[in-house]
């Protein structure tokens, strides 16, 4: 294969994970609640997916094991953020130490100090080294953008997003709406986590999602809350994290050091270049009360 | 006062709804009290906690705790000062991390940029004792001190730059210069930094007289070297100062009214983006003096190419937010997270607990306190309504 075709498909597995988790992140913020706390549960999905695969010998099914997990964790997260109305961006900061402390004490407690134990069956590659998992999230892309903005259920969710109080009056439960975009973007983040383990190279580290949860943030804004625009953002940013891994491979002169600075450097670029005119939704990080 | 002062309709009033004050204000000392009450409570709440989380890994919990205890406090036969040295360097620079975080916080800006803003104060102090040499040591001790309090401010000043021009969210900034300031300190360090024989990965060792005196005459502890040095002083006075900033001057009520209530504050006609700005300055150069003083504190003076300080910069955040973002209560709670980061250190030796445990149980602690909060100013509101 070219180097170049390597390139493009690498960009691909490295967006992967990414599209995902701002795809979730999209419904959430549309609905009106910002969840800081994906990166938290993207670590607790690579972690449960590889201690699923190895209950159940089954990459696929460990999958879902780590979906489930990332909706426990937002659950958490609803339950304070949306149900009491805490400050949002406090409770997501809280859930990633809490999945952080979780993670570590329970892959140590699991396998000793060497995690060189910690490992399991990869998902099978389908076609040019790419996992089912892109695939959900290619199709996710437009069935998102259609249901978003086609669908009863997608205008009441932006509702809920843009006007609460609207929303509520004309009969949309605003709380429960928001609470199910929370666990969806849980789940979806999780499969981001699993991606980033039982889709790649199926290990767990501490603290291996090494901020991706903020950059598919980044995403999110960046691609102006659109599931199209997550996709392009999610591309680029895929590129920029296939250069920081294999950019000396491919010819470019820069540090490593550097070369792995790369992905956080281009996030605050493209915000700083498209944060200027938010189209965020009206009510984002608003806590809603039922008056 | 709404009565004789009308507020524009579509201008929440300025009253408080989850328990602090800007409209009415009793004195400093009943307000520290009323914080170190809440501290108290805290306090039990964790210790219960902490047995909590002994019993369910079947950890033996009164012998876990009096491992944690005599880690953090020392013992009767090996003496106190010791390990309270210890525990007190822990604590320094959690104490000036989280005071750089309620700054932050207090003015609505939900940085999470500790870390970052206090590996690149280390940094900066470290590329200067490298240029300053042969400088006298309280030139180049004072220098560096400067250099990083700058390097750190800098770092903040990036992001509030982000948020006020730009519109970039800080959450999101923050992380970012995080990483950005990581890969920076290994680049450097394992570069142009490194130490001269090349072999470790770190900066060169710092002569002694640049490094912080040690407070506690060796006579008072058998013999023994502590660790406990001058740099805890600059925490200390760092604590008064900012609560007086906050608290006792105009600068600091502007700031908590923008952190409250944005839209008042632009109503008010304050210049919130010049606040916000000073804020993120401000808050960046205590993470800045954090990093310099763990250099300066350490044993050796050199900065490693990565693990520095590591975790300070994201514990500040549970030990702000359970000090109830007031200078005092954090003075509480930074000497408990100090306790307990070096007690959990005497239990992970002897009992093999992990210490990552630490995060799930300022995880659940913070919880706790948010939900309090968040259900009372629920149950308030509806009273008054």
């Amino acid at each position: 294969m070219s180097v170049i075709g390597g390139a493009v498909l690498g960009t691909v597995t490295m967006a992967t994970p990414l599209l995902l988790a701002a795809l979730g992140e999209n419904v959430v913020q549309k609905s009106g609640v910002v969840n800081v706390g994906l990166e938290g549960m993207m670590l607790t999905g690579a972690l449960m997916a590889i201690i699923g695969t190895q209950w159940t010998n089954n990459p696929y099914l460990g999958v879902v094991v780590a979906a489930v997990a990332g909706a426990i964790i937002a659950l958490l997260f609803g339950l304070f953020a949306v149900r009491l109305g805490a400050n949002q961006v406090v409770v997501g900061v809280v859930v990633n130490l809490m999945a952080l402390g979780l993670t570590g004490t329970l892959s140590r407690a699991l396998y000793g100090k060497q995690q060189s134990f910690l490992t399991a069956t990869p998902l099978p590659h389908l076609l040019w080294n790419q996992t089912l998992l892109t695939l959900l999230a290619l199709v996710a892309t437009p069935m998102l953008w259609w249901w978003l903005n086609r669908t009863r259920g997608g205008l009441e969710l932006r509702a809920c997003g843009e006007q609460p109080i609207a929303a509520e009056a004309s009969g949309v439960p605003v709380l429960r709406v928001r609470l199910m975009a929370v666990l969806f973007g849980g789940m979806m983040a999780g499969i981001a986590g699993a991606c980033l383990s039982v889709g790649d190279v199926p290990t767990f580290n501490e603290g291996m999602s090494a901020g991706r949860g903020f950059i598919a943030l980044a995403i999110v804004t960046s691609g102006r809350w659109n599931p199209w625009g997550c996709l392009c953002a999610a591309l680029i940013f895929g590129c920029m994290d296939q250069l920081g891994v294999q950019g000396q491979a491919l010819g470019v002169n820069l540090p490593h050091d550097l070369l792995l600075a790369l992905p956080y450097v281009v996030t605050l670029l493209i915000l700083l270049s498209s944060s200027r005119f938010s189209q965020a939704p009206a009510s984002l990080g608003r806590p809603y009360r039922r008056a | 006062m709404n009565e004789s002062h009308p507020m524009p309709s579509q201008v929440p009033p300025l009253t408080p709804t989850q328990g602090d004050d800007l409209s009415r204000q009793p004195s400093l000392w009943k307000r520290a009290l009323l914080v170190a009450l809440r501290g108290f409570l805290s306090f039990v709440g964790l210790a219960l906690l902490l047995l909590l989380t002994f019993v369910v890994l079947r950890i033996p919990p009164l012998k876990a705790m009096q491992t944690l205890w005599e880690g953090a406090f020392g013992s009767a036969e090996e003496g106190h000062w010791y390990a309270l040295s210890a525990t007190l360097v822990q604590t320094t620079p959690l104490l000036l991390t989280s005071l750089s975080i309620v700054i932050a916080w207090r003015a609505g800006l939900f940085s999470i940029g500790a870390q970052g803003q206090l590996l690149i104060g280390a940094l900066a102090a470290t590329a200067l004792a490298r240029i300053g040499e042969h400088w006298p040591a309280v030139c180049l001790q004072a220098g560096m001190l400067a250099v990083g309090v700058t390097g750190g401010a800098i770092w903040g000043w990036i992001a509030g730059w982000l948020r006020t021009r730009r519109n970039v969210q800080e959450v999101i900034s923050t992380i970012m210069l995080n990483y950005i300031a990581q890969y920076l300190v290994s680049w450097l360090i394992l570069g142009i930094l490194r130490e001269k024989g090349g072999h470790l990965s770190e900066s060169e060792t710092l002569p002694g007289p640049v490094l912080f005196a040690r407070l506690i005459p060796m006579a008072w502890s058998d013999g023994i070297q502590t660790s406990l040095h001058t740099g805890v002083l600059f925490a200390l006075i760092a604590v008064p100062v900012i609560a007086v900033l906050l608290f006792r001057t105009p600068w600091g009520f502007e700031l908590r009214v923008l952190g409250q209530n944005a839209e008042a504050a632009r109503v008010a006609r304050y210049p919130s983006n010049g606040l916000r700005l000073q804020a993120m300055t401000l808050s960046g150069a205590l993470c800045g003096l954090a990093g310099v003083i763990e250099l300066l504190g350490s044993s050796t003076g050199s900065l490693p190419a990565s693990g520095f300080a590591y975790g300070v910069g994201f514990t500040a955040i549970p030990v702000a937010l359970l000090g109830g973002l007031h200078p005092i209560g954090i003075l509480f709670s930074s000497l408990f997270f100090g306790a307990l980061t070096q007690g959990s250190r005497n239990l992970e030796q002897n009992a093999g607990v992990s210490s990552v445990l630490i995060y799930i149980i300022q995880a659940v602690a913070v919880l706790t306190v948010v939900g309090v909060r968040a259900w009372q100013a629920r149950h308030t509101t509806g009273e008054t309504e």
